[in-house]
């Protein structure tokens, strides 16, 4: 059984449920994904199952080494590689397609997507500072503040949270609820919101799965 | 046809009556109590209509023992039975929020001939 999929995040919308509540609704394009290679205790050291999310588009120009290691599997070269645990290796192949129908509707599940960058972001969006007050001549309005001390300890500690860099990072959801699953359209409906924007990469993994390595 | 679109179409409410802003609508509205239901009817005039697809919203008002209510519905609600028009109006806005400041016979609205 392979405990995860690759996805792509389509964009956002709403549903009710059955008391007339909105929910609201992230639509993921969960698969196709072909598994490229297997990794084994006796060769890699682990176990897990590489997969690869065939899309309609692969790779125009795939290097040779690229074409050599989709050769096994038997799909064009893809351009999303990932790597999912799998708690039972001798059922699966290289070659073998992984559909959405390994979420069941109401399971939870986790998923991991890249945020959207924001750049250089101050303290005030990055790290929810105060800021200062807008007018009555209030002379501070986004700045940090203090630092810290001044010749003792004539430095300024580690981990001090100020401006930089935002966003652009691996970002882990845990325990989404599938509101729906359509395999004719390899569709997975997400209760909440996921990283990213449309059009990212996503990996949905199955809330149940423990990985073998973290027992 | 987008995936958003083809997600959102299985779930929208063609059954409902189309209706404007303007119209003098009855709204049905179900009612849980427990595990029982009663259908509850909200009359008054569509000020606003709001949005596209499964996020559309609608506004009607009515003035309820002098004072005006307004209640927003979902356009796609489960809880909505059935919309009832009850008058059409002409109108030459898409939001009728100057009805709020109006009473009497001034909140009248000149009806659709059709």
């Amino acid at each position: 059984m392979v405990e995860g999929l690759i996805g792509k995040k389509i964009g956002m919308t709403q549903q009710f449920d059955d008391a007339g509540n909105v929910i609201p609704i992230t639509i993921l394009k969960a698969g196709p994904c072909t598994v490229i290679q297997m990794k084994t205790v006796e060769k890699d050291g682990y176990v897990a199952v590489q997969l690869g999310f065939v899309e309609e588009r692969g790779v125009r120009k795939p290097l040779k080494p690229q074409i050599g290691h989709f050769k096994r599997s038997g799909v064009p070269v893809v351009r999303k590689l990932q790597e999912v645990g799998c708690s039972d290796p001798a059922a699966v192949k290289e070659g073998d397609q992984i559909l959405v129908d390994i979420f069941e509707v109401g399971e939870t599940i986790h998923v991991v997507g890249t945020s959207k960058g924001k750049g250089f972001a101050g303290v005030v969006k990055r790290h929810h500072f105060a800021g200062g007050g807008a007018s009555h001549g209030s002379m501070f309005h986004r700045a940090p503040g203090s630092i810290g001390a001044s010749s003792y300890p004539s430095r300024v500690v580690k981990g001090m949270r100020m401006g930089g860099h935002m966003g652009d990072e691996r970002v882990t959801v845990r325990k989404l609820k599938v509101v729906a699953t359509d395999k004719d359209n390899n569709l997975l409906l997400v209760k909440g919101a996921v990283p990213g924007a449309k059009g990212g990469y996503v990996l949905i993994k199955k809330g149940t799965f423990v990985s073998p390595r973290a027992k | 046809m987008n995936l958003v679109d083809m997600v959102e179409d299985k779930q929208l409410r063609k059954d409902l009556d189309p209706f404007n802003v303007g119209d003098t609508v009855k709204i049905h509205v179900i009612i849980r109590e427990g595990d029982k239901e009663r259908t509850q009817i909200f009359q008054g005039v569509v000020i606003s209509k709001r949005g596209a697809g499964m996020k559309a919203s609608f506004t009607v008002r009515k003035v309820s023992f002098g004072i005006g209510v307004e209640r927003v519905f979902p356009a796609h609600s489960k809880m909505i039975r059935k919309i009832e028009v009850v008058r059409k109006a002409n109108v030459r806005r898409a939001k009728l929020y100057y009805l709020r400041d109006l009473k009497g016979k001034a909140a009248r609205l000149k009806e659709d001939q059709g």
